[in-house]
């Protein structure tokens, strides 16, 4: 039972600072909470291992403080932290055999044989490794192996949390799904604390309670999958979850109203018009846009794409484009002129990148 | 399979290869397997003697046979001592050996130096060193009171040879053995540091699983090298004293060239390329089936 507290935590690689973005990981504070799975979502290269490693102890933190509970561990080592981490490539022992292999960090603890045991064959059920247990791990597939290091992952009850990084990269598409939700299914049946690194949003949003989005070093937001789908505090986070990501256009708002180039956009609460200078942007997902042939916003079509359970236009809205979801029952060909409908509710404002909210009346 | 065009010039062009193998190897050869199955009475007349040097040889109760067998189990127990202590000592030299930084090129120049040195100046060095009146080893042992002499006492001969190997040897060792090091993950290192290995678990469960690739190439050079050891001995000891340092290969020189004998020269030049090529065989064999029985 444990929940961990990164206090204004920030990391530099070894030479002097001299801006902001020489950070690794720019200064984040934030509580991870026992029995709640997140995972930590974000390009390559945005700090997401780096934070793991601060909290598996494989890198000390530049800055800052981490707290298990109420104990400051942040110059503890690794091996006393009681921690477990997944890798992105299986790490296996070689000369062991996988129920060796699972049991090598219970027994590294003097853990007595008969737990070892009921242990080894309670997370070998959890993730079908019963028929391989007496097997040398060398000689399996890299799946099997990935599963023998997620279970040498799983196999300590009493850690206070378990990090994966990006565990699912060498694992075949079709066993990607099903161990995903044989972790979600661990996650379940063990109450535990897992972070989960992936630059994958399908793994990310399936997978956690909370999801942490990064870029450069730096948290832009932290919510569940609901949240950054319908309130993006970010407009990479807009960007970066959905498939196809969010549009923006580049707009003057005033009151009610946002105008992109000619073209008005009613909105649904009132913004006080941004100071000059800034960059202001209004942002739709192409799940809540609709293309009809009549009545709304004047767009011309530029392209259609039929994604099979789907249909998505591209269209022309004066100088700028942007992708919205045409209804089935809608017949539209390239060069027609159309309809852009957006519901209020799903037009977001940006001053800056960052999402600002308007008053209701 | 019969429409197939077929081309016998293709042999022409096989032929270089052929007539550079006939004269570097199988006719330099054939002259040894001539020698050895023919006596001499002098004035270049040989005449047939079948297998009887091979016979004499091979019987350990005749002069030829009991040298033969001495000199062989000699060189056995050497190339056991040198590969027992430099197998070992290689792997420790190479995991101290720093990851990062200058001094990695620094440390790996240092250790490959004894490599660069051409054999016969090893020998030299070592003799020069070992010696008790101006050598540095030899005077500094017996100045603390070690009875030291390598030209009349056997225990000290040896030894000398031996570190001598060790000094010039386990370097290749540890530059091989760092090399294979080198090439383990990083992650490895993390997970056994999560997993709570001690440190001998992670040379055990680790490092030495993945070494051992390397380490079969490793002891099958320094094996062959050892069996076949001439010129450093050659140079510090000449064999002696007695025959306490006779090794193979200077038995085998002394026989030919010290007493012309060729007929027994060459069998024995034969059966000793015939232990070589089948002790290195059998240990290869081993070592390849023991890697794939574990892959199972």
């Amino acid at each position: 039972m444990a929940s961990i507290t990164l206090d204004h935590i920030a990391h530099a690689y070894p030479g002097p600072i001299v801006a902001p973005k020489q950070y690794a990981l720019k200064p984040i504070s934030h509580v991870w909470r026992q029995g709640r799975a997140y995972a930590l979502l974000g390009p390559s290269g945005c700090g997401k291992t780096t934070l793991l490693n601060i909290i598996s102890g494989l890198v000390i933190p530049s800055e800052g403080r981490l707290l298990f509970d109420d104990r400051d561990v942040t110059n503890v080592s690794t091996e006393k932290r009681n921690i477990a981490q997944v890798f992105q490539f299986p790490v296996i022992y070689d000369t062991m055999t996988v129920a060796e292999n699972l049991a090598f960090p219970l027994k590294n603890r003097r853990m007595d044989r008969s737990s070892i045991e009921r242990r080894v064959r309670e997370i070998a059920h959890l993730l079908d490794l019963q028929t391989v247990l007496n097997r040398r791990a060398r000689g399996l597939t890299a799946d099997a192996k990935q599963k023998i290091s997620l279970g040498r992952g799983l196999v300590r009850s009493d850690v206070s949390a378990v990090l994966f990084d990006e565990p699912l990269t060498v694992i075949d598409p079709a066993l990607k799904w099903e161990l995903r939700s044989k972790l979600k299914a661990v996650h379940q049946a063990l109450d535990m604390l897992m972070i989960y690194v992936t630059h994958d949003q399908v793994e990310a949003l399936t997978f956690a309670d909370e999801v942490v989005v990064m870029k450069d070093g730096a948290v832009l937001q932290i919510g569940t999958p609901a949240d950054l789908f319908e309130r993006p505090a970010h407009s990479f986070v807009g960007y970066f979850i959905g498939s196809p990501g969010m549009n923006f256009l580049p707009a003057i708002v005033s009151g009610r109203t946002g105008t992109v180039d000619t073209v008005v956009f009613d909105l649904a609460r009132a913004y006080q018009t941004p100071a000059p200078g800034k960059r202001v942007e209004l942002g739709f997902r192409p799940d809540y846009a609709a293309i009809l042939p009549t009545g709304g916003l004047p767009v011309r079509i530029l392209r259609v794409e039929d994604l099979g359970r789907r249909r998505l236009a591209r269209v022309a809205l004066g100088a700028h484009e942007a992708i919205a979801t045409l209804p089935p029952e809608v017949d539209l060909a390239p060069g027609e002129s159309a309809g852009l409908h957006v519901p209020p509710e799903h037009l977001h404002v940006f001053v800056d990148e960052l999402r600002i909210e308007g008053r209701a009346t | 399979m019969m429409d197939k065009p077929w081309s016998n010039r293709a042999w022409f062009l096989v032929i270089p290869v052929l007539v550079v193998v006939l004269f570097s190897s199988l006719l330099p050869m054939m002259t040894v397997v001539n020698y050895s199955v023919q006596d001499t009475m002098g004035q270049n007349s040989f005449f047939w003697n079948g297998v009887g040097w091979f016979q004499n040889l091979l019987d350990p109760t005749s002069d030829m046979g009991g040298r033969f067998a001495s000199a062989l189990v000699r060189n056995l127990i050497f190339s056991l001592v040198v590969l027992m202590i430099e197998l070992p000592l290689g792997i420790a030299v190479a995991i101290c050996i720093p990851r990062h930084g200058w001094k990695v090129g620094a440390t790996l120049v240092l250790i490959a130096l004894p490599l660069l040195i051409p054999w016969t100046v090893v020998g030299t060095i070592w003799e020069i060193f070992a010696r008790q009146d101006i050598g540095l080893f030899g005077a500094a042992l017996n100045g603390i009171g070690i009875h030291y002499n390598d030209t009349e006492d056997a225990t000290s001969a040896w030894a000398t040879i031996v570190i001598m190997d060790v000094w010039h040897w386990t370097g290749m060792i540890a530059l091989l053995s760092y090399a294979g090091l080198k090439a383990i993950p990083d992650a490895f290192y993390q997970a056994a540091r999560i997993d709570g290995a001690s440190r001998w678990s992670v040379f055990r469960n680790i490092e030495l699983p993945k070494l051992q690739k390397v380490l079969v190439i490793a002891v099958l050079l320094r094996f062959m090298e050892s069996f076949m050891i001439y010129t450093e001995p050659s140079v510090v000891t000449g064999g002696g004293p007695g025959e306490a340092t006779s090794f193979l290969s200077l038995d085998l020189v002394k026989i030919a060239l010290g007493q012309v004998d060729l007929g027994n020269a060459a069998a024995m030049s034969i059966v000793y390329y015939l232990i070589t090529l089948t002790i290195c065989w059998i240990f290869f064999t081993v070592m390849t089936q023991l890697d794939q029985r574990k892959g199972v």
